[in-house]
């Protein structure tokens, strides 16, 4: 018996989205990432003695799209200020939501149809971002620190999830709905590298059957690799630590990626007292019904429903692509394979092109035209292109992008004309007069040799179906 | 000294040009400003060429608005692009703001010139503008005495005749106090009728800027300039400026007045003697007056000594050496905010720095601040059903007249006494006003103070109006 028989892992997990706004969330100043340091910044997000933050109504909509997708009551509600020093925090508080917060409780279920429930998901500022010169990044003992104020005031949604995961696999599918959600709802662009979905995990074990045991809450995990080896790493760690008759300790602690530990940050009895209050410049948020309702009513279509209008397409699916069609649909290329069903192309074609080949690149295959797409599989299902020269197409397409036929026609992938492949076929007859001879008495598995042969002599040009219909008309 | 009604009356016709009077104002300040310490920044440059352009605004023909070349000045917690703005404080002592707050947008927009920024106990905590780190300001009429505060720059800047208006903050009597102390009328106006933008906060749900004037009418005049909805403020109201120049001569027939028996108590006789002497003054203008206890606001003074340093401990975090102001260099960060901010604020302020800190903690949060607020709720209904009962709620400004510098500055409880019944207002976000009537100790002059509901500014001042005319002014 392993251990994870007879140990159980509970996790829950607070993830931090920023809003896909154009301007900040108390302050006009743009919403973007990259920009050189600190030109996006104004008297307001850099907390000047004397500006007053005005909310953003865009991102009070966006909170209540990702309430209502994620089944929450949208709430009367408040915000407070989360009182603490850090240099890269303008007003040393955050603006946040406390004890009232718009989105209420809910849930989200998952593509294997266990549910995670949702106790809340509130509007608050993001903070500026510091680099630190030395002293290993951190910023104790730097010898310099600089910060970019750009994110400052980028608006953010925390979903907090009870405690209802017990793997890492299962956390990492939790994200990985939840990352949809946000895009499909348009709340977030899903960009885990840049930052804009950051998860805080906390993660406890217990004997199967016991109440939950102490939890660590680890810091800033920001892929799902992260979150999927941290988690793992920390349940192995506090069962060692009980089962070598030591006690958790309930901390803060950080995720080292390179050294692929979790450390200790702060100690229970060290946590900062935020001092929570009122926030006293900004009025109460009471969205009502209407708004509510106008915001229900623009709802894109869930991943859950979308996965569920794919796989009515599929009139007996494996295993393997109702694990595509999450994929396929997790990564947002739904679209893709509609449209290249619409046009005829079969459904496994369809869903292996999109869950493998456009999945290598879902940045650049975002921004592929679906007309593109469609059209190389078209090519792809009538024979003229082989798979392999289908996936090296799509590669080139996601890479330079531009049009299908010029890259066909560019990579030499052209189909031999029907005279060319009687000339080929000829030819390879010619040359192996056995084989054909085998093949003339009505031995069928000749003909691949004969395809074989004629694919080599054409570089691939030639049409597998074409060489052996020719074939047999010469039978 | 020329009202600031007349001044802009002048320059408008073209009778007077702005320039001289802004020569004029500058050369007062430059008479007596060293004396009195009024003035922590005086902007000749910017004023001599704000008003150059008022002068050839009128010259084309144009109108340069209701307040043209009306010298003003500025409390020195209100921002101004590019001009010196220090709270008092040495924490922000070579800080220039690179916006200008909404009132002074407004009034500059109005024609008003700008004459420079006055000084205010350090982020406006304090009675008597002693806890300045520039030192205090002097009575003009008596300068062996404070002026009052925190606005006590701007109540001197008025009362030595340097300026007809200024601009002063109100968070638990700041305006109507020094207005008090030194003979000139004061208004804190409701909770949200003037934009906040640009007003260096104390404590966020109590502050609001308001004018100083020699006399109602231009109180009223600055007032409509800078009232009306800011979309920069969210606690801004909804409606525009309010009319009150046209309400100012309506008199007080019918209306009615109480007197507060807890807006009095504990006041010295003189200042009793004056509240009497306003309450005759407006029953012989038609008023029907009363008398009337609210206990309720006897629990003001302890509430607000711990919301407003609450506030004001979060407010004032952002003054930590990193982004601007003062830096004093520590070996890591945390030595590095704490050098800063310990040399960089003064007593009082670290003291509500602290009294704030202590009242949010984990623990002690609903036995003190939690606690004030249910206060804070109940002074909101005691004053509710007051004003079901009465227009206008008479009492005094200050306890006293204006005291000898020194007198109180090192015991702080004698010290925030002063505005036991200012504070009230401020708590309940509603409007009042302070009105010279009549002379106390010294011949010093003793503040009358009028309150009414929110939204109740044009009453409360031509009530105001009443009393300066029972005065025997104009």
């Amino acid at each position: 018996m392993t251990d994870f028989d007879e140990w159980e892992t509970v996790v829950g997990l607070e993830v931090h989205t920023e809003l896909k706004t154009v301007t900040k969330m108390f302050c006009g100043c743009e919403n973007i990432f990259g920009a050189e340091a600190n030109t996006h910044v104004c008297p307001v997000c850099l907390g000047l003695p004397g500006s007053l933050p005005v909310l953003n109504v865009r991102a009070v909509e966006l909170a209540i799209a990702i309430g209502l997708a994620l089944n929450s009551t949208v709430s009367p509600s408040t915000f407070h200020r989360k009182n603490y020093f850090y240099p890269d925090m303008p007003k040393d508080y955050q603006i946040s939501q406390y004890d009232q917060p718009i989105n209420v409780g809910g849930y989200l279920d998952l593509p294997d149809g266990s549910r995670v429930t949702i106790e809340r998901a509130h509007l608050e500022e993001d903070t500026g971002k510091s680099t630190h010169l030395g002293g290993g990044g951190r910023i104790h003992g730097a010898d310099r620190s600089l910060v970019d104020y750009n994110r400052s005031g980028v608006p953010l949604v925390e979903i907090v999830s009870g405690p209802d995961m017990r793997s890492a696999a299962q956390a990492r599918s939790y994200v990985s709905e939840l990352r949809a959600i946000l895009v499909a709802v348009g709340a977030s662009d899903g960009r885990m590298e840049e930052g804009s979905l950051r998860i805080d995990a906390n993660v406890s074990v217990r004997r199967r059957g016991e109440s939950f045991g102490t939890r660590c809450e680890i810091k800033n995990l920001n892929s799902l690799r992260s979150l999927g080896r941290a988690i793992e790493y920390e349940a192995r760690r506090q069962i060692d630590l009980i089962k070598s008759g030591a006690r958790v300790r309930q901390e803060t602690r950080h995720w080292d990626e390179g050294l692929a530990v979790t450390a200790t940050m702060r100690s229970k009895e060290e946590a900062e007292d935020y001092r929570y209050f009122r926030e006293p410049d900004l009025v109460d948020l009471v969205p009502g019904d209407s708004w509510r309702d106008a915001v229900a009513g623009s709802l894109a279509p869930l991943p859950a429903q979308r996965r569920e209008t794919l796989a009515t397409r599929l009139s007996d699916p494996t295993a393997a692509q109702l694990d595509a069609v999450v994929v396929v649909v997790d990564l947002g290329f739904d679209g893709f394979v509609s449209a290249a069903l619409d046009a005829g192309v079969g459904v496994a074609l369809a869903l292996a092109r999109a869950a493998n080949e456009l999945a290598k690149d879902p940045d650049r295959a975002r921004k592929l035209a679906t007309s593109s797409f469609v059209s190389v599989l078209a090519l792809e299902e009538g024979g003229q292109l082989s798979s392999t020269q289908a996936k090296a197409v799509l590669a080139e397409l996601l890479e330079t992008g531009g049009d299908p036929a010029a890259i066909v026609r560019a990579k030499g992938f052209e189909q031999l004309s029907d005279d060319a492949v009687e000339e080929v076929v000829a030819a390879a007859i010619n040359d192996h007069p056995n084989e054909w001879a085998r093949y003339a008495a009505g031995d069928d598995k000749l003909a691949q040799f004969f395809v074989g042969e004629v694919m080599k002599r054409s570089r691939g040009r030639a049409n597998g179906k074409a060489v052996i219909a020719e074939l047999a008309s010469r039978r | 000294m020329t009202s600031a009604a007349a001044t802009a009356r002048a320059v408008r016709e073209g009778s007077v040009s702005a320039l001289s009077v802004v020569e004029e104002a500058l050369a007062r300040v430059g008479q007596r400003n060293d004396q009195l310490n009024v003035f922590l920044h005086v902007d000749r440059p910017g004023a001599l060429a704000a008003a150059r352009r008022v002068d050839e605004a009128v010259a084309r023909g144009e109108d340069p608005g209701p307040l043209a070349g009306v010298p003003l000045a500025l409390k020195d917690n209100l921002c101004q692009t590019g001009v010196p703005t220090t709270a008092g404080s040495k924490i922000l002592a070579q800080w220039r703001p690179p916006y200008s707050a909404t009132v002074v947008e407004r009034v500059v927009a109005a024609g008003a010139i700008v004459i420079g920024k006055t000084n205010l106990d350090e982020f406006a905590m304090g009675s008597s503008t002693e806890n300045s780190a520039f030192g205090p300001t002097r009575n003009p009429l008596d300068p062996t005495r404070v002026p009052g505060g925190s606005s006590g720059g701007s109540a001197a800047a008025v009362a030595a005749g340097m300026v007809p208006i200024s601009l002063g903050s109100d968070t638990g009597g700041s305006i109507r106090q020094p207005a008090a102390l030194c003979g000139v009328v004061g208004v804190k106006p409701t909770y949200g009728s003037v934009s906040r933008y640009g007003l260096i906060a104390f404590a966020s749900s109590l502050d609001q800027i308001g004018p100083l004037a020699t006399n109602v009418t231009d109180a009223a005049l600055l007032l409509e300039v800078i009232a009306g909805h800011d979309p920069r403020d969210s606690t801004s109201l909804p409606e525009g400026s309010p009319a009150l120049m046209a309400h100012l001569d309506d008199g007080v027939a019918g209306v009615r007045v109480a007197r507060v028996r807890e807006l009095i108590e504990g006041a010295d006789d003189d200042v009793v003697a004056a509240v009497d002497a306003a309450a005759a003054a407006l029953r012989d203008g038609g008023a029907i007056v009363d008398d009337v206890s609210i206990p309720e606001l006897r629990l003001g003074l302890s509430a607000y000594y711990l919301i407003a340093p609450a506030e004001a401990s979060s407010n004032l975090a952002r003054y930590d050496g990193v982004r601007y102001g003062l830096r004093v260099s520590g070996d890591d960060v945390g030595a590095m905010y704490e050098a800063t901010r310990s040399a960089g604020f003064g007593a009082e302020v670290k003291r509500r720095i602290m009294l704030g800190t202590y009242a949010l903690s984990a623990g002690y949060y609903d036995a003190y601040y939690g606690q004030a607020l249910k206060v804070r709720t109940e002074m909101i209904g005691a004053f509710r059903r007051a004003y079901a009962r009465a227009d206008v709620l008479l009492g005094a400004t200050a306890p006293s007249v204006a005291f000898a510098l020194g007198a109180r500055a090192q015991t702080p409880l004698a010290m925030y006494l002063s505005d036991v019944f200012t504070i009230p207002t401020n708590l309940a976000g509603d409007a009042a006003v302070s009105i010279p009537f009549g002379v106390g100790e010294g011949g010093m002059p003793v503040g009358v103070q009028l309150l009414g509901p929110g939204r109740s500014e044009a009453g409360l001042l031509a009530a105001g109006r009443v009393l300066e005319r029972a005065r025997g002014d104009s």
